[in-house]
């Protein structure tokens, strides 16, 4: 094996040139005669649009032309990509997403013109001289409320704001209910999953261009799917077949879902570019973030879990409230649906589950995946309901999980998914072990000593990673495929491009798939580059989102490097002048099995390409081939994580002490980036759980709109991270044996945070805290102390 | 932001000559102002940058005293006042960040005043004089409310002289987004008595809490505040924070400012 | 428009701005140099910070004009002229301290800044330093054990995994 290969912690050749200034982001793209576009944007939650004056606009300077949605004739609505059915059967209530808005604003960052201009400063001065009347309506904003009799319509065109009423398993309905009326215990907590914001540092950017002499568009864009891109809005939006759209995701600073989504202003953009005959650039300040990326979580629900007088967990039943925004994102219907209620039986043997979810529409930026997407709500939910029935019934939370562990493979669960392997005992045996629990009452009177209340919380997870088998989630409502490809180019000295449908934006791939390709045919990783990110040049591919790219891409690019090297075998028996059954590829070198004759991967490249003493008839020259995956299951990576946390009594604040994981990822390419990707996502959760929160105020102003209001996690903040992937099962069912990790630490680490907090005020005395909405901030946990 | 004339005078006389005309504004470190000009909250027409005006600039001890130029960025004043005022050089050192203290400036500070900044509480328990190109303001007479301070248009903050007291502490309770200050209180003792200033807290700004100082005038200890009623009426009530916790916090961070000044 | 001078990395460069460019732009628009980023605009990320006169300041909060005749460092500037890395930004490589890239610039111009202020700082000091950058990917673990790292320090007790 090639030092560089499966399992090696390799430099990432990514790193180079972002080290240096040298990496080339979408903004760092200036095309010749360039023009930019300011979106005017809502100021007001919810209103009907009586008049648009843009003529004193049009006249100032620099002004190329204002478009509002009478100037965008023919133009498509923003399509969503999965429709959910609800417990009835019917269809969803799926709204027009118009690129600008039609007739109402509804919500703040809703772009009502776009004005394009020399420089983006004119394009900005002219805005400010649009003359918008619109009458103001009243803002809906909270969840319950939108589905009152009588309540104001976000859309006027649908029956009240519910978008879907969705019930998973609902023929388990009845036997849910039956188990709780007859349990033993039955413990109930009401939470919110707080609203997040995104906030990749590079804000979105979009460059359209048309070129009128071959009829092709291009359009550069931060997205983490180009393909997809080119799908949604060459199909839906702007009528533009693949052929004479091309798609370019460059570098890309960062996504964590947010980059998902096909939005407007990349319509826009591309519809301009050709209206102008002028290239037509967009970039987003990140005020203009805060109220036009599609933002993360927001679930408000109720979570019952019924046990046996041992113990033994016999139902679960929950009710979600999941707010949607004002439209539907482009997989927004699928989160808190799909990728939420299928993850409810969490590591755990519950025989009977029922969960309820209302999709809401309210006035507010629309609502999609963000890192872990519908995972992190249910193992919130699921794990602080556990940690609040094990001191309901004095059971220790420890004890109460490895009562109720899932402990033989594969195991069928009741909300559709089987688990294909695993051992939860392991990870959390692993996790104790590091996290010295044995130790913790010494800490926690050295805490006391010094005025602090000290608490230890642990949390499980699992998510369903690897997204996805194409014709499980065709059934479920998706309107695409979750496949994903990669071709494999050996030039004719050996060495060899790798394109790839996967889009990395932080993850390595550039690395990682790099060494899974040298690792299989013998040779250093450096003869291997990674192409990605251009729909003109890559295959068609599906992304990276989900924790998929290795699980589903990198089986894409194992399958395709295996009909490279059986190609390659046949290539070298014919120069060997042996059986092909007999050619074994080791480290680089084709031999002939039992003999000392062989022939390396550089001739055999070459006489592909130079096919002089070739089998010409039989054989075609050349040596590249596509491959496409999809994936036979989910993978399910799975983990115990331990949060050790300060409060400080006097004002509330918490402070992370320690923070421990232990994951199972299954096999692991690049031991540094898996660790890497799990200390980001960690840091996410742990801004969830005690910093972060998107906050509207009663008339659909966001309070939180920018860096000053949203609290990101900043280096002090946050602990030395202790992180362990030694527990590993390897999935069953790709060929590299991976799961996934970009989502874990996310998943995992909130419901940790939050136990631990808990636990640290049961401890000091606050018999009355049972719970704490997060984010935990200072003034929240002091009120939640001094409550009563 | 809107555009606008720039001018960078060398010389105070010439600044505020600048500044004479309709639509002018001065330019300190622009740490506030340029955010706002951003979101265009603010469109002066003229800049006039304070930053080339070397008589500004500078960190001046005195018996007893400490006088900082107005155009003193937070990190100069963190590091030339540490042997002189070290209350205040460490108050300094934890405005903004790094970056930001390398251009922001006292007198920028003061002139804005930030309801959350940290440096009026220094300014106001110290008792400090803002002196300006036409006169001097004492500071019981400055802060006037949240961003209102007793400055006429056009008029430059030269200087700000402190009395440096026997001992002092500021102690920060940071919001935890902005960094500013949730609650950040001034604790500093003089021969004449004590003075204690609150910011963070109030609607109406830095504020000099009285009965705090009587307290402490009795006793300069940390464990005279228990019997102290911090009223909730009139505390900032925002997302971070209610009015009752930031009174509440009122309490306990100048306890812990008294605890750190008796260090 | 009004003209601006100044030295960015070594080089004198001259050009036409408006009283409202700011440094970031003039780097970016009217230099080619795009390493310098920009990731908000209240000044609170950081991705946009270079050295000006040897001191740290971010970039998109300084007019252009304010730093005429000024000495201008950025990320650009950092490594040798023949593509070595500064050792600071090879300690960034080897302890896998950035991910997307994008903080990277600014979280490197920071850190330079604190090194040449402290040469051994702590931990604490590393996180305090650095409040003024967001990175968004790394969860800081990895960037703080490279600051260490390129002090001199030993890391290994901070765990994780290095380049091999």
């Amino acid at each position: 094996m090639p030092k560089d290969g499966i399992g090696a912690s390799s430099k990432r050749r990514e790193d180079v040139r972002f080290l240096t200034g040298r990496g080339r982001y979408t903004d760092d793209i200036n095309l010749r005669g360039q023009a930019h576009v300011h979106f005017l944007r809502s100021d007001i939650a919810h209103g009907r649009i009586r008049s648009i004056d843009t003529a004193a606009a049009a006249a100032m300077p620099g002004v190329l032309r204002i478009f509002t949605a009478a100037d965008l004739a023919g133009v498509g609505g923003i399509p969503c990509g999965w429709q959910v059915t609800d417990r009835f059967g019917k269809p969803m209530q799926e709204p027009k997403h118009p690129v600008l808005a039609e007739g109402k604003v509804r919500h703040v960052g809703d772009p009502i013109a776009a004005v394009v201009a020399e420089t983006a400063e004119q394009a900005r001065d002219a805005a400010e001289a649009i003359v918008v009347d619109i009458e103001d309506l009243p803002a809906v904003l909270d969840m319950r409320a939108a589905l009152a009799e009588g309540a104001p319509k976000v859309h006027d065109d649908l029956t009240g704001n519910l978008c879907y009423d969705w019930g998973f398993v609902e023929e388990n309905r009845e036997a849910v209910n039956a188990a709780f009326a007859t349990a033993h215990h039955v413990t109930t907590l009401d939470l919110v999953n707080n609203r997040l914001v995104a906030n990749p540092m590079e804000p979105r950017v979009a460059v359209g261009d048309y070129d009128f002499a071959t009829d092709h568009h291009t359009l550069y864009t931060t997205s983490q799917n180009p393909h997809v891109i080119r799908l949604l809005m060459g199909a839906f939006v702007l009528g533009i077949p693949e052929h004479r759209l091309r798609v370019v995701a460059p570098d890309v600073g960062g996504g964590f879902g947010s980059k998902i989504y096909h939005y407007a202003e990349e319509a826009f953009v591309t519809f301009a570019a050709k209206a102008l005959r002028r290239p037509v650039k967009w970039t987003a300040s990140r005020s203009e973030a805060f109220i036009s990326d599609a933002q993360g979580r927001d679930h408000v629900g109720r979570i019952e879990l019924a046990l046996d007088a041992e113990g033994n967990f016999l139902a679960l039943r929950t009710e979600t409230y999941a707010n949607m925004g004002a439209y539907l994102s482009t997989f927004a219907p699928s989160i808190p649906t799909w990728l939420h209620g299928t993850l409810m039986a969490g590591n755990y043997r519950t025989p009977l589950i029922y969960v309820n979810v209302k999709a809401v529409f309210t006035n507010t930026v629309p609502v999609d995946a963000y890192r872990g997407a519908g995972r992190p709500e249910a193992t919130f939910q699921l794990e602080r309901v556990i940690d609040k029935a094990a001191r309901e019934i004095g059971m220790d939370p420890v004890e109460l999980r490895r009562r109720n562990f899932v402990t033989e493979f594969p195991y069928q669960t009741p909300v559709a998914v089987v688990y294909d392997t695993g051992d939860y005992n392991a990870t959390l045996d692993r996790l104790l072990q590091i996290a010295d629990r044995e130790g913790f009452e010494a800490r926690r009177l050295d805490s006391a000593h010094h005025g602090r209340l000290r608490g230890f919380g642990i949390a499980h997870y699992i998510e369903a990673c690897g997204i996805a088998p194409s014709n499980l989630v065709g059934q479920l409502g998706a309107r695409a495929g979750l496949y994903e490809s990669a071709t494999v180019r050996v030039n004719a000295t050996g060495s060899i491009s790798v394109f790839t449908g996967s889009h990395s934006h932080g993850q390595g791939h550039e690395t990682t798939f790099a060494q899974v390709v040298a690792d299989m045919i013998g040779i250093p990783a450096a003869q291997v580059d990674i192409v990605h990110g251009d729909t003109s040049n890559t295959p068609m591919g599906m992304g990276t989102y989900g924790s998929r790219s290795l699980a589903v891409g990198g089986s894409a690019l194992v399958k395709a490097t295996t009909k490279i090297v059986n190609k390659a075998k046949k290539i070298a028996a014919h120069l060997l002048e042996a059986a092909e059954a007999d050619i074994e590829l080791k480290d680089g070198k084709f031999a002939v099995a039992g003999t000392d004759r062989s022939v390396d991967w550089g001739a055999v490249c070459l006489a592909a390409y130079v096919p002089h003493n070739y089998p010409l008839e039989s054989l075609e020259p050349g040596l590249e081939e596509t491959a496409f995956y999809d994936p036979s299951n989910f993978t399910y990576p799975a983990g115990a994580y331990a949060c050790e946390v300060e409060v400080d009594p006097e004002t509330g604040k918490v402070t992370i002490c320690r923070f421990v994981a232990a994951d199972d990822f299954g096999n692991v390419v690049n031991p540094m980036i898996v660790e890497g990707q799990v200390h980001g996502g960690l840091a996410q959760g742990i801004g969830q759980a005690l910093l972060e929160n998107c906050v509207y105020d009663g008339n659909g102003q966001l309070l939180s709109g920018s860096f000053m209001d949203y609290a990101m996690p900043r280096a002090d903040d946050l602990p030395f991270y202790e992180v362990d992937h030694s527990c590993a099962t390897p999935c069953t069912h790709n060929p590299l044996g991976v799961k996934g990790c970009g989502e874990a630490g996310a998943i995992g680490s909130p419901p940790a945070v939050v136990n631990a907090v808990v636990d640290a005020l049961q401890r000091a005395g606050y018999a009355h805290v049972t719970h704490i909405d997060m984010p935990l901030t200072p003034a929240r946990v002091w009120a939640a102390m001094h409550a009563n | 932001m809107h555009d606008f004339e720039f001018v960078k005078p060398a010389t105070l006389a010439e600044a505020v000559a600048a500044l004479g005309a309709e639509g002018a504004q001065a330019l300190a470190g622009g740490m506030t102002l340029l955010p706002a000009m951003k979101q265009r909250l603010a469109a002066p027409e003229r800049l006039v940058s304070l930053t080339g005006i070397a008589d500004l600039r500078g960190v001046t001890p005195a018996p007893g005293r400490l006088r900082i130029g107005g155009a003193t960025p937070h990190a100069v004043v963190a590091r030339a006042a540490a042997a002189h005022y070290p209350a205040l050089a460490r108050l300094a050192g934890q405005i903004g960040d790094p970056a930001v203290r390398n251009r922001g400036t006292i007198g920028g500070s003061l002139a804005n005043n930030d309801p959350s900044a940290c440096y009026p509480a220094a300014v106001l328990a110290s008792g400090a004089t803002i002196h300006t190109d036409r006169r001097q303001i004492a500071a019981d007479d400055y802060f006037q409310g949240m961003f209102a301070t007793a400055l006429d248009e056009g008029e430059v903050i030269t200087a700000v002289d402190f009395p440096v007291p026997q001992v002092a502490a500021y102690v920060k309770f940071a919001q935890p987004a902005s960094r500013f200050a949730l609650v950040g209180v001034f604790v500093a003792k003089f021969a004449e008595g004590a003075r204690v200033a609150v910011t963070g807290a109030s609607e109406e700004g830095v504020y000099r809490w009285t009965e705090a100082e009587e307290a402490l005038n009795t006793h300069f200890a940390p464990t005279e505040f228990s019997h102290l009623d911090v009223p909730a009426d009139g505390m900032i009530a925002d997302l971070h924070g209610g009015a009752d916790y930031r009174a509440h916090l009122v309490k306990v961070i100048a306890r812990r400012a008294v605890i750190a000044a008796l260090g | 428009m009004a003209k601006v001078s100044m030295k960015i990395n070594g080089q004198v460069v001259t050009g036409e701005v408006e009283g409202r460019t700011l440094l970031v732009q003039f780097l970016r628009e009217g230099q080619g140099l795009t390493g310098t980023h920009v990731g908000c605009d209240t000044s609170q990320c950081g991705a946009c910070v270079v050295h000006v006169d040897g001191q740290a300041v971010k970039s998109c909060t300084l007019l252009a004009l304010e730093a005429e005749g000024a000495d201008v460092r950025t990320i650009e500037g950092m490594a040798a002229p023949d593509g070595t890395l500064s050792p600071l930004q090879q300690a960034f490589q080897d302890h896998h301290g950035l991910q997307c890239g994008f903080c990277t610039p600014g979280m490197v111009m920071s850190a330079a800044a604190l090194l040449a202020e402290n040469p051994r700082p702590t931990e604490t000091e590393v996180r305090h330093y650095l409040e003024g950058n967001i990175c968004r990917c790394t969860g800081y673990h990895n960037i703080v054990k490279a600051v260490l790292a390129a002090s001199g320090q030993d890391v290994s007790r901070f765990g994780g995994i290095a380049a091999e």
